[in-house]
């Protein structure tokens, strides 16, 4: 290859490598962290109010997460919860709201496709494998400790 | 101080789930997975706990937490029928969540058309 050639493709290559963005770990780890805090924060607020109401911690929680999940329907029907996930990342997709988010935008966008074989199958593409692997892993957990403890008899 | 350690502990779970997707370059549903899978070893273990009442909805909220409800009605399901409860406690404390988010979940995808 002639000089000019080769000089012109390191040029080249130094120009990719200056455009690519680069991967901000820290910034996308930061911006998960606000997030994610901030919802879990909210998530604090309601659970504390609701513990008021309820008789055991257990039965807040459970309210405190439907809640959560209520509110997570509303701003993804609204198309906020959308660009909160661009903005944070994990700290959108990981707390519950993000679970609610996957379940009522996959709803929303395969209801065109009928509601049977659009909605009804592709309602869970996304939440499929947490409640799959959830359900295993605990399924699981509990044989092994109820074998151990001697639960079974 | 619940708050703050809310904010401080959900916030981590994220940024740690945020750090794992960046640096392997996974997509989010792997992350997801292993959180709650994460979650419900840690509640087999009998860790979840302490952390949910150190941190509350800091625990409760992010979807280890999910994991951790799960085998936590499992177990507390095998504890009082025995094999039974393998099969009927998965959703002994998430199925007022699952039912939710479906039942949202239509409602929304009825009254919104498709978007684009």
């Amino acid at each position: 290859m002639d000089p000019k050639e080769a000089a012109k493709q390191k040029e080249y290559r130094d120009l990719v490598k200056a455009m690519e963005p680069r991967p901000s770990f820290l910034r996308n780890m930061l911006l998960a962290f606000l997030v994610g805090g901030a919802i879990c924060l909210l998530g604090q607020f309601v659970f504390d109010f609701f513990k008021g109401l309820e008789r055991t911690e257990a039965e807040a929680s459970a309210i405190t997460l439907a809640a959560m999940i209520f509110l997570g329907a509303i701003a993804t029907g609204l198309g906020v919860y959308d660009e909160l996930g661009e903005l944070g990342g994990a700290g959108a997709a990981v707390p519950i709201t993000g679970f609610s988010n996957s379940i009522v935008s996959a709803a929303m966008e395969f209801k065109r496709e009928g509601l049977i074989l659009g909605m009804g199958c592709k309602m869970f593409t996304i939440a499929g494998p947490v409640l799959v692997y959830g359900i295993l892993s605990g399924f699981l957990v509990g044989l092994v400790k109820g074998v151990l403890l001697g639960y079974f008899r | 101080m619940t708050y703050l350690w809310a904010f401080l502990i959900g916030g981590a779970i994220c940024a740690l789930a945020q750090l794992i997707m960046d640096l392997f370059k996974l997509p989010p549903a792997y992350v997801l997975v292993g959180l709650t899978v994460t979650g419900a070893i840690l509640a087999g273990l009998g860790l979840y706990q302490p952390l949910l009442q150190f941190a509350g909805a800091g625990a409760l909220i992010p979807v280890c937490g999910f994991g951790n409800a799960i085998t936590t009605g499992i177990l507390s399901e095998v504890k009082r029928l025995g094999w039974e409860g393998l099969f009927t406690g998965a959703f002994e404390l998430t199925g007022l969540g699952v039912t939710s988010a479906v039942v949202f979940g239509f409602l929304a995808a009825l009254v919104s058309g498709p978007r684009r």
